[in-house]
């Protein structure tokens, strides 16, 4: 029985946890909030000279060679400081697609520049408001070209390539697209999270190639999507765990009535079902990187449950962070806000609460339900 | 990261397994496999002989008691084996039921704060099953705040150095079978109430005890009120100076959280296996969207207990101490069972009224929310968890205690004191 990460693990998370407390400060997220640029260069380029980007990319594409496992506890790190940079579009989602599906080709090409931050990548999937089926994906491909629109691509604006699910004659298609060549132009959206970049990517004959073989995208999408949850869900759990720290350290520190407010029992029981909410996400977490490094058949059971186990966390501890703060945590000022708008954001990246509460029953239900119980 | 066994585990899971295979009372699996909510599940034979038969079987092979020493009757086992064993036992498991407070908690007690020949005397026939133990803690006043309990132990004033106890005790599970009570009472009403407690243990067989079965809300009885009039007890059945009462029931109380806390059922797979099988508006429950979000909710708070448990033993496994997580265990399985029957009953419509045979599962979600309530009090109530998590755990300050620095005397009461007629 090991459900632990190994004290290895621990020491480079210990040591991207130390990089980023003093290249990320709330500062470093400030200025991608309020300035022009959609993510922080210097940052991003640490990372990859750091490792972060590259960790569980093969050496043989410009990667690190490490596991899955590292990536998740550099995924919670990222998570804690709301690191205004695009690891998960371009590591967690196109970089694992190419991985899955790519071709030795679009490996080369692609994977070094992702590894190295040279390049950025996205997914881009959603076309409009409601859930996203298969059946309403109105994106074509045909003949080599791209014709449609999505939006909400993260970091859509900067993005070097885009991962893109579309229609084929033959079916739900993957696609990999050039967002420098013709044919694509993006428009930046105003976002519940300007610590991020999204935008809206309309191809209009843009060329592009398949990722994977036509009739396979939806499969492989909901695959990687799958991967990308768990690792995000660290990032969750990284921002649940800071924002539960804020509000103890401000319970501890704010005087009303006479007292630290932290001595009242309606504050003290709000924080304690907050440990309780990231304490449960953690766990579900543990067992989905134990799945995810394994490829063990309980990943896509234990990918939902790590996912909504770990959007219910961030969001409950954003909330009631603010909460605790009182007046003082709806300023511009207090940092609340910003852990409150990025729980909000990655509660949808990937798809809503309800579609992942959705998938885990149905997986339950065909077969993996001795696993959850 | 792995699920599996060290070559050790493995082999001592091997040991156990075969000693099971070859020892279990097999005939009455198929009764423990039935076993309903909250119960034993024998009827085919006296529950209680049964219980005591396998637990002196396991001590005669040195498996009662595995985290006790050996000189007491335990098995001198790593807490890890005591887990393996655990899994390994299964269902029968439930034949320790009668035992778990006297193993769990009074055991622990008597063997961190009685005298060497006392130990030896009491430990040995409560490992093997053939002397049973109750906890004689909360009061009818005195909860929550068990430091308020007013149970009076007044040295006699023969210049025997007797204790004389007079007062009432409830919720204590076991005191119909019990021959042995660890007891707190108050000795000094003139100090701040924690400072003026006595533990001491007694025989139930003293004169002047009087054990009452409760009529719970349930409408069973799985719990004693006990009174005392005029009861004597030798001083040197006191355990702990007198006066330290408080810091002996810590002893009590930390064991109480830790083995109430693990390994405990939330109702999901029944219920998932009631969706799967049920129907709503022609359809299976488990395919309606607002069933799923609710399932799911379920499942996760299940699967998060099952993992973060799991992560307690990788620490047991690796020679070290649990961090502070497990602390949640009882505070969500408790609340999750009772929102998890009330909706298992919302799918069964008007006819979730019903609990008799004809009730889906057999009523086993009716007797869940009726027992639940239950779940959220015993051994730390919910609030009480929650002081407990936001001051250890996240460092917050105590409460502010109006009542710390007054003696005991002057505290103001009020309330209901018995609760059987």
């Amino acid at each position: 029985m090991n459900l632990d990460f190994s004290d290895d693990q621990k020491q480079l998370q210990d040591q991207v946890r130390r990089y980023l407390a003093e290249h990320c400060t709330r500062e470093t997220v400030r200025e991608i909030l309020e300035g022009p640029e959609p993510y922080d260069k210097a940052l991003y380029k640490g990372l990859a000279e750091l490792g972060v980007l590259g960790a569980a990319i093969p050496e043989a594409y410009g990667g690190v060679g490490l596991s899955t496992l590292e990536l998740c506890l550099m995924a919670e790190e990222l998570g804690r400081v709301l690191a205004p940079v695009p690891v998960a579009s371009s590591i967690y989602l196109c970089a694992e697609f190419l991985l899955a599906a790519g071709s030795e080709a679009q490996k080369k090409a692609w994977l070094p520049k992702l590894a190295s931050g040279d390049a950025v990548g996205t997914f881009a999937l959603a076309e409009g408001a409601g859930r996203v089926r298969q059946e309403s994906i109105r994106a074509r491909f045909e003949g080599g070209s791209l014709f449609g629109a999505k939006t909400a691509a993260p970091d859509g604006s900067v993005a070097d390539v885009a991962v893109v699910l579309a229609t084929s004659p033959g079916g739900a298609q993957l696609v990999l697209v050039d967002l420098a060549g013709p044919g694509v132009s993006r428009q930046t959206q105003e976002t519940i999270d300007p610590t991020r970049d999204y935008a809206r990517l309309t191809f209009d004959g843009a060329p592009a190639e398949p990722l994977g073989a036509a009739g396979a995208g939806w499969g492989l999408a909901e695959r990687v999507m799958d991967r990308a949850a768990i690792l995000m869900a660290f990032e969750q759990v990284g921002g649940a765990d800071r924002a539960l720290e804020m509000a103890r350290d401000y319970a501890l520190e704010r005087m009303a009535f006479g007292r630290q407010i932290g001595s009242f029992q309606a504050i003290k029981h709000m924080l304690a079902d907050m440990y309780v909410s990231a304490t449960l996400a953690r766990s579900n977490c543990y067992y989905a990187a134990w799945a995810l490094s394994t490829e063990a058949a309980e990943l896509p059971v234990s990918a939902a449950t790590a996912r909504v186990s770990a959007t219910q966390a961030f969001q409950h501890c954003a909330k009631n962070n603010i909460q605790v703060h009182g007046g003082m945590g709806f300023t511009w000022a207090f940092d609340c806000h910003l852990y409150y708008r990025r729980a909000n954001a990655l509660a949808l990246a990937l798809g809503s609460l309800s579609t992942w509460e959705s998938l885990l029953i149905e997986r339950m239900r065909s077969g993996n339900v001795e696993q959850a119980a | 990261m792995d699920f599996e066994d060290t070559p050790e585990e493995a082999a001592f899971r091997a040991k156990v397994r075969g000693w099971l295979d070859a020892n279990a009372p097999k005939h009455l699996e198929p009764e423990l496999k039935r076993a309903g909510f909250a119960s034993m599940g024998v009827e085919s034979e006296d529950p209680l002989a049964a219980a005591k038969a396998w637990q002196k079987k396991k001590a005669e092979a040195g498996w009662a008691c595995l985290h006790w020493p050996k000189e007491y009757g335990g098995g001198a086992c790593s807490p890890i084996e005591r887990v393996i064993w655990g899994q390994e036992e299964g269902v029968y498991g439930a034949l320790s039921s009668p035992f778990i407070i006297g193993h769990g908690m009074c055991g622990p007690t008597v063997m961190a704060w009685a005298k060497e020949d006392q130990k030896r005397r009491l430990l040995p026939p409560l490992a093997a099953g053939e002397e049973i133990w109750c906890q004689l803690f909360s009061e009818p006043a005195g909860g929550s705040d068990l430091a308020g309990l007013r149970t009076r132990a007044e040295q006699a004033t023969d210049g025997s150095g007797d204790w004389i106890v007079n007062g009432s005790k409830i919720w204590t599970s076991g005191a119909q079978n019990a021959q042995w009570g660890l007891l707190i009472t108050r000795t000094d009403p003139n100090v701040p109430k924690h400072k003026g407690l006595t533990m001491f243990f007694l025989s139930m067989a003293t004169p002047g005890v009087e054990v009452r079965p409760i009529k719970q809300a349930n409408g069973d009885s799985g719990f004693n009120e006990v009174f005392f009039n005029d009861v004597r007890i030798p001083d040197a059945q006191r355990l702990g100076a007198a006066g330290q009462g408080w810091e002996v029931s810590l002893t009590t109380l930390m064991n109480e959280r830790l083995s109430i806390g693990s390994g405990m059922s939330t109702g999901f797979p029944e219920l998932f296996r009631f969706c799967m099988e049920a129907e709503l508006d022609g359809e299976p429950a488990v395919d309606d969207a607002a069933v799923r979000s609710r399932l799911a909710q379920f499942a996760v708070r299940q699967s998060g207990l099952k993992y973060t448990g799991m992560r307690a033993l990788t620490a047991l496994s690796k020679g070290q101490t649990p961090g502070p997580e497990n602390s949640i265990g009882k505070l969500v399985a408790g609340a999750t069972m009772q929102e998890l029957a009330m909706f298992a009953l919302d799918l069964q419509g008007q006819a979730g009224v019903v609990r008799d045979d004809d009730a889906p599962m057999d009523g086993r979600f009716q007797a869940m929310l009726l027992r639940s309530p239950a779940t959220r009090i015993e051994g730390g109530s919910d609030e009480i968890l929650r002081n407990i998590i936001a001051e250890r755990v996240l460092g917050l300050p105590g409460d502010i205690r109006v009542d710390k620095n007054v003696p005991f005397k002057d505290i103001p009461t009020s309330g209901r004191t018995q609760a059987t007629k």
